[in-house]
């Protein structure tokens, strides 16, 4: 499904800032994998997840989707492949323009756009009845103005937006981190529902290690660009955040549990 | 006496404010939906002017000379996008660059610095010798310019341009060339402020130079003006463009006022300019010094 071999990725190379934030990191992916990623501050969570959606060149290795090289790819013609929703709900949706024609824009993600019409009444219908499952009276508001709505309902539509047309691969980064307890709960929720109705194959990260434990079916911890931890299955489900902390401690260095990732 | 000669001036002030109206749509693609400050049009208008004025000098209808007026404006606006996107200059001084490109070529096409244009020699389709048939074409060809325009950023790949100018990140997210799209925007823009440049050297029956000069201020008050007289209208596209229209035509009526009231003429840019800062200063002015308490709400997810 998706393959990443040998990754490196250094920022600031040959001077003092010099970071290795991907270090020969490699990871294959299974068909419907949902991958929850662990890892203190600096350990490369986001770098892997931007290297993947191509927000920057990779210094080195290659990353396939179903087979196909995307390693040189721009990040627009990735997103044929990649639904994503950021960790700033502001990130995700276009703020000026509708609920309805940020859904139209992304309905036609990596297709061809063309000079027909953006939205017709059966997108509508479509647009509503998504709208509806998450449950939060959107679907009576098509033509509000996305900035106008909270954070949470912002990340709920990006996360339809990015589910739309069953992209390959669902990327998570940290998207619940900015909202209140209990709209990311909720959200959360919602992308679990999602992931598990559209078999999405999804990479997730997160702080919150309970959460981490709790949703999908394989579990890495990362640390100075690296995997150090990759479980899954039955021995992921028996995983308490004790242990994840132990192992954590263990890798020692600069990732050791910071207080942001105590607060579980 | 004086006010009769005022109102006598008002259908030349309409006529000229509707041309630059036509202009202002042009810089409201660029600074209103890609939000890029396009300093280009200051030459591309007064391309459309040469290509217009030249090109009917030569003897062609003035049709297809307002379409190869239209085409000139998209070339430079081109050439803008790829300054900006392909050789990462910023758009600002990308713009700058081609209005100095411009200034030369502009030359080069008039081989002097000013071609005449006569009504009563050529054919044109409008002339300030006749203002008020001027006034229907003008307002047939901004009937027919909203009606197109309203049409290409209604279709999915002119929603994708919105996109583009609204949330760079999200609109790549979402599969969107954002560069491209900037490319096309600075074309689709310059080609309309190029082709309002043909309708200006028909009215003014001449073509100068010099004349694109603030060109930019002029668009930008319009855009300015035009959306305070219609923010309260809602916030329909072509409400919006017919603002930028009324805008156009608002400023005209001030600038012919002001004339009239006998002010030093050789003032008029730097107060447009002065204008323009103020409006431009308006929202942080009000965020700065205005700003009113925001009742927090606590709203559900």
């Amino acid at each position: 499904m998706l393959e990443l071999k040998n990754i490196t990725k250094i920022f600031n190379a040959g001077t003092v800032n010099e970071k290795v934030a991907l270090d020969n990191l490699s990871i294959t992916l299974e068909d419907g994998d949902f991958v929850t990623v662990i890892g203190g501050n600096g350990a490369g969570k986001s770098t892997m997840l931007n290297a993947i959606a191509g927000t920057f060149p990779v210094d080195e290795g290659a990353i396939t989707i179903d087979g196909t090289d995307i390693t040189k790819l721009p990040e627009h013609k990735r997103a044929k492949f990649i639904g994503r929703v950021f960790q700033d709900p502001m990130t995700g949706t276009a703020a000026d323009m509708w609920i309805e024609e940020n859904m139209a824009i992304a309905l036609r993600r990596g297709k061809s756009r063309g000079l027909g019409w953006a939205i017709n009444e059966d997108d509508r219908k479509l647009y509503k009845s998504m709208l509806k499952r998450l449950d939060l009276g959107l679907e009576d508001r098509l033509s509000t103005k996305v900035g106008l709505l909270s954070g949470g309902q912002r990340q709920a539509i990006t996360l339809l937006m990015a589910s739309m047309n069953h992209p390959k691969l669902l990327l998570l980064d940290e998207h619940t981190a900015a909202l209140d307890p209990k709209t990311a709960a909720k959200v959360l929720a919602i992308t679990r529902e999602i992931v598990e109705e559209e078999k999405l194959t999804t990479l997730m990260i997160t702080h919150n290690m309970k959460d981490a434990i709790a949703h999908g079916n394989r579990l890495i911890m990362m640390n100075a660009g690296k995997i150090i931890l990759d479980v899954k299955g039955e021995e992921k489900s028996k995983l308490t955040v004790e242990d994840l902390l132990k192992i954590f401690a263990k890798s020692g260095s600069d990732g050791a549990a910071n207080d942001r990732m105590l607060l579980v | 006496m004086d006010f009769l000669n005022w109102l006598g001036a008002m259908p030349g002030a309409a006529a000229q404010g509707m041309i630059w109206g036509i202009m202002a749509i042009g810089v409201y693609i660029t600074f209103k939906i890609l939000d890029l400050a396009d300093l280009t049009v200051d030459g591309s208008m007064v391309t459309g002017m040469a290509t217009c004025a030249m090109l009917m000098a030569a003897g062609w209808n003035v049709w297809p000379a307002m379409l190869v007026a239209f085409i000139a404006g998209m070339l430079a606006g081109l050439v803008t996008g790829l300054f900006h996107t392909v050789m990462g200059i910023p758009a600002i001084l990308s713009g700058i660059l081609t209005q100095l490109i411009l200034w030369s070529v502009n030359l080069k096409i008039m081989g002097k610095a000013n071609q005449a244009l006569p009504a009563r020699n050529f054919d044109v389709l409008l002339t300030q010798l006749r203002k008020y048939e001027a006034l229907v074409y003008l307002f047939l060809i901004v009937v027919v310019l909203i009606a197109l325009l309203y049409w290409f950023f209604g279709t999915r790949y002119g929603m994708s341009i919105r996109a583009t100018g609204c949330n760079e990140k999200m609109s790549r997210a979402q599969g969107i060339n954002t560069n491209k799209n900037k490319v096309v925007g600075l074309a689709l823009s310059n080609g309309i402020v190029a082709f309002a440049g043909s309708l200006l050297a028909q009215y003014s029956g001449k073509a100068d130079i010099s004349d694109g000069r603030g060109a930019i201020v002029i668009g930008l008050a319009a855009v300015i003006i035009g959306e305070a007289i219609v923010s309260r209208m809602g916030q329909n596209f072509v409400i919006r463009l017919i603002g930028v229209m009324l805008g156009g035509i608002v400023y005209y009526i001030v600038y012919q006022t002001v004339i009239f009231l006998g002010l030093d003429t050789d003032l008029l840019k730097m107060l447009s300019a002065i204008v323009v800062a103020i409006f431009l200063a308006v929202p942080n002015l009000k965020r700065t010094y205005f700003a009113k308490p925001v009742k927090r709400t606590k709203e559900a997810a």
